[in-house]
């Protein structure tokens, strides 16, 4: 029987994986052929590192095994084709002036791409830098596998029409292309954390792996601020995981949860990282929700929540962001620290803001304050209504209970 | 976010289909048959199934001891779901558009038959973060 990849060579595969991707991109500037080709060595790798030993230089050797199939493989088309590759191939020699370390992040940039639409972009950033399979993807969104494939393909087919340069993005590009970027794992980490939809072994890995890419991203761009103040808030998140629901799989507000459950790992990893990236210059949207939910995950019991500096955080995020989820937060914040009232005003300015108009978050919201304010009638009432509006089966599950709940304690069961 | 377009066909809608002109239905199930490729390759599709002849169906209950307790389906029944398909897409307008799409199936004469479509969203959402 044929041995194995251990661990440790998997673990590096996986991180070498986009680099050879970048590399071969960049010398061959072909997208789909670059991704069989680097797929077809990583089989390679995997069939002949545990019978030869680790390569001395495990990166060169997959680029080289991946060039060589590139080469193969443009041979055998046509001399038109291998005419503008040429030509393609000196262009990108000439743009290639970025370092080795940088092709896993230009091609998270390519991946992310703002051209591309947010499921392409997901769903492309999992298969060429996240390296997983097809089928992996699939399974986390529960769609059959032939639908994604056709999805990346597309998504790499919009890459090449569009003619997106294989390099960094300028310098005035940069920060809103890293926003691109960062939105995209944000989405990715979303999907996974905690849901009862289907395979959650599989959605939960996606979490995994949205946190294990924005630190591969902290690695390469360790002094941003805004991808340190990501991982942190993904780590803080995180932590709460193993809390956030209930045996079969039921929601549990942060309020009601076991804390003995969080993982103090994680929650020691996000707040060092938050703690340093706030004493250094520029503070964005990312490193306030970090430093919010580091706030939430410090506090032993739900009593000792610090809700004065976390409505003092929630200032600047809403006048940096202009979302009005932000202010929904905000008036909980604020309920917590002035009074259900001042919350619930807050609530009817909302009202006005045709965002949020039909959105079960301003009823679910709304029913929770008018709750602690002892108005149980109103309450029940935006409890159903949020229940009636969410497309989450376990939060309706949660809205529809908590309606019962208190219809059952105010007698009218 | 994942949608179910499901088309419903009036009672009678299976023998009048079956009454069509040879070519019609033949159209017909052509576009359906490329209506589901097309959505394959655009990244959409979920899955998709047509269903057979409401004749055929029954209406089970439980009776006392957990048994099944069969009925013919109640004639007096105007609509039934004749097939249905579940798509991913970006927003309600997409899913609208593909239902669109659906509605304008060729008839008789290929005229589109612009049946209606009924649009809903699949409970598939990932849950918010409640204090």
């Amino acid at each position: 029987m044929a041995k194995r990849l251990d661990d440790h060579s998997e673990h590096l595969l996986r991180e070498l994986a986009p680099q050879a991707l970048g590399a071969i991109i960049r010398r061959f500037r072909d997208f789909s052929a670059a991704e069989d080709a680097v797929q077809e060595a990583l089989v390679a790798a995997a069939m002949q590192w545990p019978e030869e030993g680790l390569p001395e230089n495990p990166r060169g050797w997959l680029i080289q095994v991946a060039s060589r199939r590139m080469t193969d493989l443009q041979r055998s088309e046509s001399a038109r084709r291998r005419r503008e590759t040429a030509a393609a191939v000196y262009f990108g020699y000439m743009a290639a002036k970025e370092t080795e370390q940088d092709d896993t992040l230009i091609l998270l940039f390519m991946c992310c791409h703002p051209a591309l639409s947010t499921s392409s972009a997901i769903a492309l950033t999992l298969r060429a830098v996240g390296g997983l399979t097809t089928a992996e993807i699939a399974n986390a969104f529960l769609v059959p596998e032939a639908t994604m494939a056709q999805r990346i393909s597309r998504a790499k087919q919009s890459i090449k029409s569009s003619g997106v340069p294989f390099r960094l993005p300028t310098e005035q590009e940069r920060a809103q292309r890293l926003g691109a970027v960062l939105h995209v794992l944000y989405l990715i980490f979303n999907e996974g954390y905690v849901s009862s939809v289907g395979p959650q072994l599989q959605r939960r890995d996606l979490a995994s792996e949205a946190i294990r890419l924005t630190r591969a991203v902290h690695a390469l761009l360790p002094y941003n601020g805004d991808v340190a103040g990501l991982l942190a808030l993904l780590l803080l998140t995180d932590a709460r995981r193993a809390a956030r629901t209930g045996p079969d799989g039921e929601l549990i507000p942060l309020t009601k949860q076991d804390r003995t459950l969080w993982d103090q790992e994680e929650i020691r990893e996000g707040v060092a990282l938050i703690s340093a990236t706030l004493s250094s210059g520029s503070i964005g949207a990312y490193q306030l929700q970090a430093a919010i939910a580091a706030l939430h995950d410090e506090a032993p019991r739900v009593e000792e929540t610090d809700w004065l500096q976390i409505l003092a955080l929630y200032e600047p995020l809403k006048r940096m962001s202009d979302n009005p989820m932000v202010t929904l937060n905000y008036a909980i914040a604020a309920a917590m620290v002035h009074g259900t009232r001042k919350g619930l005003e807050l609530l009817d300015e909302l009202d006005g803001d045709g965002r949020l108009a039909g959105n079960h978050r301003l009823n679910a919201v709304r029913a929770h304050l008018l709750e602690m304010a002892g108005d149980q009638q109103a309450a029940i009432a935006h409890y159903q209504a949020a229940a009636g509006r969410t497309a989450s089966e376990p939060e309706r599950n949660y809205l529809l209970t908590q309606a019962a709940r208190l219809r059952e304690s105010s007698g009218n069961a | 976010m994942k949608y179910i377009l499901m088309m419903n066909c009036p009672s009678t809608g299976y023998d009048t289909f079956g009454a069509w002109p040879k070519k019609d239905i033949q159209a017909h199930i052509g576009f359906m048959k490329s209506f589901i490729k097309a959505l394959r390759e655009s990244g959409e599709l979920v899955s998709a199934e047509g269903l057979a002849d409401p004749k055929q169906a029954k209406m089970v209950r439980a009776g006392k001891n957990g048994a099944p307790i069969t009925d013919g389906v109640f004639a007096e029944a105007k609509e039934f779901l004749a097939g249905y398909w579940i798509i991913d897409v970006e927003s309600p307008e997409g899913a609208y558009a593909i239902a669109a799409r659906a509605s304008a199936a060729p008839g008789p004469g290929g005229t589109p038959l612009n049946m209606s479509i009924e649009v809903r969203q699949v409970m598939s959402g990932p849950p918010d973060e409640f204090v």
